[in-house]
C-alpha cells in the first residue's frame, strides 16, 4: 500500500532522514519506533507532503506521491493525526468533525447551502465512534488534552483515510487513557479495514497491538519484523537502552 | 536621451549612500527588534523623528556651548532610547502573547499618537539645524561640491555597522539576543531574563533610530511626515535584505538609496512605483530577502 | 442568532428612515456609514473569517471607484454597466495580486498585500493622462436616475443590503465553513483535503468584488476621486474599523465604521489632533477591548443573561 523508497532529507545541513526505505502492506497495523529525534515525525511530514523529500520516492496504491501537496495526498486516502494537538480551536467540536465530512464529501466549494444542518447523521457517526457524542457542542479549545486527542483521531477518520497515519496517539496520556485509546484505534482499524502506521513510545503499546514493528535510528532503519523478533533484536536492545518498559 | 554628466552621476550616487546610512539606522534597529521581538515596529520612524526634532530642541538649548551639536545628538539619541524603553516596558510588554496583528497595530496607534504628539509641541512648521562647525563647507569632487558632513556621515555608517556585528557576534549579551531571536523559550528555560533581553534589545533598536535623527537633523528637513516617510523605506529595505538579517539590512540600504538617487535620473515617470516593484518582487520570488534565512515552509 | 435579529429592528427602522428626517447631513452620513460598512465587511471577510491580514484592501476601493467613473466619464458607459464593470475588475485585480499573495504567510503575506497596494496608488499617482494623477477625477456627478442625495442613499442602502445579504449566505456556507477552518489551523485544513491557496484566493477575489462595489459607490458619492483613496493610510483605517466593531462577528465592521466615522465627523470640527485620538482608541481598543464594540457587547450580554451561548 504504501513504499517508502531510500528517501533521504537534510535541514541545514542535519541528516534527519539518510536512506529510509520501508513498505506497508494493506491492513496491516505497523509501528514505527525509536528515541527522540530519531526522525519518525520527519518521516511522516514526508509522507504526507508537509515537508518536501530531497531524495527518494514515495509511493501509495500504486501512484507517485513524492511531489504532491498535503491536499492531494489526504484525498488519496491517507488520513493523519499530528503529535501537537491540531484542532480548530474555536470550533465546536461537532463542527470540527463535519468540516472534515465535509471537505471530504466535496461540499467544500459550495457556496449557498446553509452549513449547520449537512451531513448530521454522517457526523454524529464519527463522533460516536471516537467517543465524543456527548460533547459535540462543547468549543473544542476547551476539552481536555486526552478529549482532544480523540477528536483529533475523529478528524483524521472523518476522510475516510485507507491508510491512517498516527503520530504518537497516546502522548502524555495516562495509563488508562492510554489503554482506553489503543483499544479504540485497535477496534476502529479492524471494523474499517484501515491500514495502520503509527509511532510512539510507550513500548506497552507498541508490543500490543502491532504486527509488524520498525525501528528507526539516527535517520536509518536499523530493524524490522513481528514483536517477538524485534524484542529479541540486540541492536534495538543497544539503542533503547534503559527505555523498555 | 543624454547622458548625464559623470560628475553628477557620482554626486547623486554618493547621496544616494548618505541616505543609506540613515535608513540603515531606522532599518537595523527594527531588524533587529523584529528578529528578536517578532514585532514589526511600525513606529520606529516615529522615533527617529522625535530624535530630529530633540536634536533641534538641545542644539538651540546648548547653542553656546562647544560641541553643542554633538551634545544634542547624545542627549537626543538617549532621550528617544529611554522612551523607546518606556514603549516597551509598559505597553508592548502586555500584547506580547496576543496575536501579531494586535503588536502592529498598537505600534501604528503609536505612530498616530507621537506624530501629533510632535505637532503639539513643535508645530507643524520646519525646522532644520546647522551643521556642526568643523563639518561646514564641502568637499570638492571631480568638478562638483560634496557637502563635509555627508562624507562623515557615510564613513560612520560602516563604522557602526561593525561595532554592532562586533557586539552581536562576539559578546556575551550579543550571543543571549542571537539565541532569543532563535528561540526565547528555551533561552527563558536556561535562566536568562527574557523580558529585560527584550527592554535592552528594544533600547538599542530605538537607539539607532534616534540616532539617525539626531544625525539627520543638519541634512534633511524636521517636518511632520518625516516618520512616515522613513518608515515605509526602512520597510522596504528589510523585507530587500531579509527580514532579521543583520548585512541584509546593509545590503538593503544600500540597494534602496542607490534607487532612490538614481531611479529618479533615469526613470522619472516610473520612480515612484519601483522601490514598490522591487519590494514586490523580492517578496514573490525570494520572500526571505538576499541574505534572509530560506523559510521551510 | 435570534437575539441579534430583534436588535437590529429598530436599526432597521432607523436607516430606512433617515431621509424622512430631511435632515442633509444624516443623509449624507448615512451614506458614508453604508458605503465604509460595505468596505470594512469585505475585509473582515478576509480578516475576521479566513485570518489573513491585509493591509492593501484600498486598492480595490480605489480601483472600484476609478473604473466607475473613468467609464462613465471617459468612455459614456451607463450607469449600470460601469458599475457591475469596476465590481468585476475589482475581482480581477485580487485574482492578480491574490495570485501572488496567497502563496506567502503571515507578515509576509501583509507585506506584499501592501507593496502591491502601493503600486497600484503609484500609478494612480503618476498616470496623469488616465487618472487625472495628484489632481484626481473631479466632477463625477450622480447618475441619471439617482441624481439627489436621498435617492442616492436608497441606491446604495439597496446594493449594500445585498450585498451583505450574499456575503452572509457565503459566511454560512460550506465554503465559509472551509475559510473559518483555514484560520483556525490552515495546516490541519491542508490536511482534510482542502488546497488552501484556492480557498484563500477566492476569498481574496471576493473581498476585492465587494471592496470595488463600495470604492464605485464613494467615487460617485464624494463627487471625486483621488489617489488618496489608495494610500496605505486607507486600508489602516478600513482595518481599524473593522477592529473596533468586532473581527468575529458579521456586522461588528458596520459597527466600527459608523463608530468611528461619527467620532472622526465630531472631532475634527473640535481639534486638528484627529490622529491622536484615533490612536488613543486604538490603544485602548487592543489592550482592553480586542473583541471589538461587538464583541464587548456580547460578552456583557453572556454576562447579564447568564447563558451558556458560547462565544465565538
Amino acid at each position: 500500500m504504501l513504499t517508502v523508497e531510500k528517501v533521504k532529507k537534510s535541514f541545514d545541513g542535519f541528516l534527519a532522514i539518510n536512506g529510509v526505505s520501508l513498505t506497508v502492506e494493506k491492513g496491516e497495523l505497523c509501528s514505527i519506533i525509536g528515541p527522540n529525534g530519531a526522525g519518525k515525525t520527519t518521516l511522516f511530514n514526508l509522507i504526507t507532503g508537509h515537508l518536501p523529500v530531497d531524495e527518494g520516492r514515495l509511493i501509495f496504491k500504486g501512484t507517485d506521491i513524492t511531489r504532491m501537496p498535503p491536499y492531494r495526498i489526504c484525498r488519496l486516502g491517507i488520513g493523519r493525526s499530528f503529535q501537537r494537538t491540531n484542532i480548530f480551536p474555536r470550533l465546536t467540536v461537532f463542527e470540527n468533525i463535519q468540516s472534515a465530512v465535509l471537505a471530504h464529501r466535496g461540499e467544500s466549494l459550495n457556496f449557498f447551502k446553509a452549513v449547520g444542518p449537512l451531513f448530521w447523521e454522517e457526523t454524529n457517526l464519527i463522533l460516536e465512534m471516537v467517543g465524543l457524542k456527548e460533547y459535540g457542542n462543547a468549543v473544542s479549545g476547551s476539552l481536555s488534552y486526552g478529549f482532544q486527542k480523540q477528536l483529533e483521531l475523529g478528524i483524521a477518520l472523518a476522510t475516510e483515510p485507507e491508510l491512517l497515519l498516527l503520530d504518537e496517539p497516546t502522548a502524555g496520556m495516562s495509563a488508562k487513557e492510554t489503554h482506553h485509546t489503543i483499544e479504540l484505534i485497535g477496534r476502529i482499524a479492524r471494523d474499517k479495514g484501515l491500514t495502520l502506521l503509527f509511532t510512539e513510545h510507550d513500548m506497552e503499546v507498541v508490543f500490543s497491538i502491532s504486527e509488524r514493528i520498525m525501528v528507526l535510528h539516527q535517520g536509518q532503519v536499523i530493524a524490522e519484523g513481528s514483536p517477538e523478533e524485534i524484542r529479541k533484536n540486540s541492536d534495538v536492545h543497544k539503542v533503547y537502552l534503559g527505555e523498555v518498559r | 536621451m543624454s547622458l548625464p554628466d559623470p560628475s553628477f552621476l557620482l554626486i547623486q550616487s554618493l547621496n544616494g549612500l548618505t541616505y543609506a546610512m540613515f535608513l540603515f539606522l531606522i532599518a537595523s534597529g527594527l531588524s533587529l527588534i523584529f528578529g528578536v521581538l517578532r514585532i514589526l515596529n511600525f513606529a520606529h520612524g516615529s522615533l527617529y523623528m522625535l530624535g530630529a526634532y530633540f536634536t533641534q530642541q538641545f542644539v538651540s538649548l546648548f547653542i553656546d556651548a562647544p560641541g553643542h551639536f554633538w551634545w544634542a545628538v547624545i542627549l537626543a539619541s538617549l532621550t528617544v532610547a529611554l522612551i523607546g524603553v518606556v514603549i516597551e516596558r509598559f505597553f508592548l510588554r502586555h500584547l506580547y502573547t496576543r496575536e501579531e496583528l494586535y503588536q502592529l497595530l498598537f505600534t501604528y496607534a503609536l505612530v498616530l499618537i507621537l506624530s501629533d504628539f510632535a505637532k503639539i509641541i513643535w508645530g507643524t512648521g520646519q525646522f532644520s539645524v546647522s551643521r556642526p562647525a568643523i563639518l561646514k563647507g564641502a568637499v570638492s569632487i571631480l568638478d562638483q561640491y560634496f557637502p563635509k558632513y555627508n562624507i562623515v556621515i557615510i564613513l560612520l555608517g560602516p563604522c557602526i555597522a561593525f561595532t554592532f556585528w562586533f557586539i552581536i557576534l562576539r559578546t556575551r549579551w550579543g550571543r543571549k539576543i542571537r539565541a532569543a531571536a532563535l528561540d526565547r523559550e528555551m533561552l527563558g528555560s536556561l535562566g536568562v531574563n527574557v523580558s529585560r533581553l527584550f527592554t535592552v534589545v528594544f533600547f538599542i533598536g530605538a537607539w539607532m533610530a534616534g540616532l539617525g535623527g539626531a544625525l539627520v537633523s543638519p541634512v534633511s528637513a524636521i517636518v511632520p511626515g518625516m516618520d512616515v516617510e522613513i518608515i515605509i523605506n526602512a520597510f522596504i529595505v528589510v523585507v530587500i535584505g531579509g527580514l532579521g538579517s543583520f548585512w541584509g539590512t546593509f545590503l538593503g540600504s544600500l540597494i534602496v538609496g542607490q534607487v532612490y538617487a538614481l531611479g529618479i535620473l533615469a526613470f522619472p515617470k516610473l520612480s515612484l512605483a519601483f522601490i514598490y516593484v522591487l519590494m514586490a518582487l523580492v517578496l514573490i520570488l525570494r520572500p526571505w530577502g538576499l541574505l534572509g534565512r530560506r523559510l521551510q515552509r | 442568532m435570534s437575539k441579534e435579529n430583534w436588535f437590529l429592528i429598530p436599526f432597521i427602522l432607523l436607516i430606512l428612515l433617515i431621509p424622512v428626517s430631511g435632515s442633509r447631513f444624516y443623509v449624507f452620513l448615512g451614506t458614508d456609514i453604508l458605503i465604509f460598512g460595505l468596505f470594512a465587511v469585505s475585509l473582515n471577510l478576509l480578516l475576521g473569517y479566513t485570518g489573513l491580514v491585509s493591509f492593501g484592501q484600498a486598492a480595490y476601493f480605489g480601483i472600484g471607484a476609478y473604473t466607475c467613473a473613468l467609464l462613465m466619464k471617459k468612455a459614456s458607459i451607463v450607469f449600470p454597466v460601469a458599475f457591475v464593470a469596476s465590481a468585476v475588475f475589482g475581482a480581477i485585480a485580487a485574482l492578480i495580486i491574490g495570485f501572488f499573495c496567497v502563496r506567502l504567510t503571515k507578515i509576509y503575506f501583509a507585506m506584499l498585500t501592501l507593496a502591491f497596494s502601493q503600486i497600484v496608488w503609484a500609478i494612480a499617482f503618476k498616470w496623469n493622462s488616465l487618472t487625472g494623477g495628484d489632481n484626481g477625477i473631479i466632477g463625477v456627478s450622480f447618475p441619471q436616475y439617482l441624481d439627489s442625495p436621498t435617492r442616492f442613499y436608497y441606491f446604495t442602502l439597496g446594493v449594500v443590503v445585498c450585498s451583505f445579504y450574499i456575503l452572509r449566505k457565503l459566511i454560512n456556507s460550506p465554503f465559509g465553513r472551509m475559510l473559518t477552518t483555514i484560520r483556525e489551523n490552515p495546516e490541519r485544513t491542508e490536511f482534510i483535503g482542502i488546497n488552501v491557496r484556492q480557498f484563500q484566493l477566492i476569498a481574496f477575489m471576493i473581498s476585492g468584488f465587494f471592496s470595488a462595489i463600495a470604492g464605485a459607490l464613494f467615487g460617485i458619492f464624494n463627487h471625486s476621486i483621488f489617489p488618496d483613496f489608495i494610500f496605505w493610510t486607507q486600508s489602516a483605517e478600513v482595518l481599524i474599523m473593522t477592529l473596533l466593531g468586532g473581527m468575529y462577528s458579521f456586522f461588528g465592521p458596520v459597527v466600527g465604521a459608523a463608530v468611528l466615522l461619527y467620532l472622526r465627523m465630531q472631532v475634527t470640527s473640535y481639534t486638528q489632533y484627529w490622529p491622536l485620538i484615533l490612536g488613543t482608541i486604538l490603544t485602548l481598543l487592543l489592550f482592553f477591548f480586542p473583541g471589538g464594540i461587538v464583541g464587548f457587547l456580547k460578552s456583557r450580554l453572556i454576562f447579564a443573561k447568564g447563558s451558556e451561548d458560547v462565544n465565538r
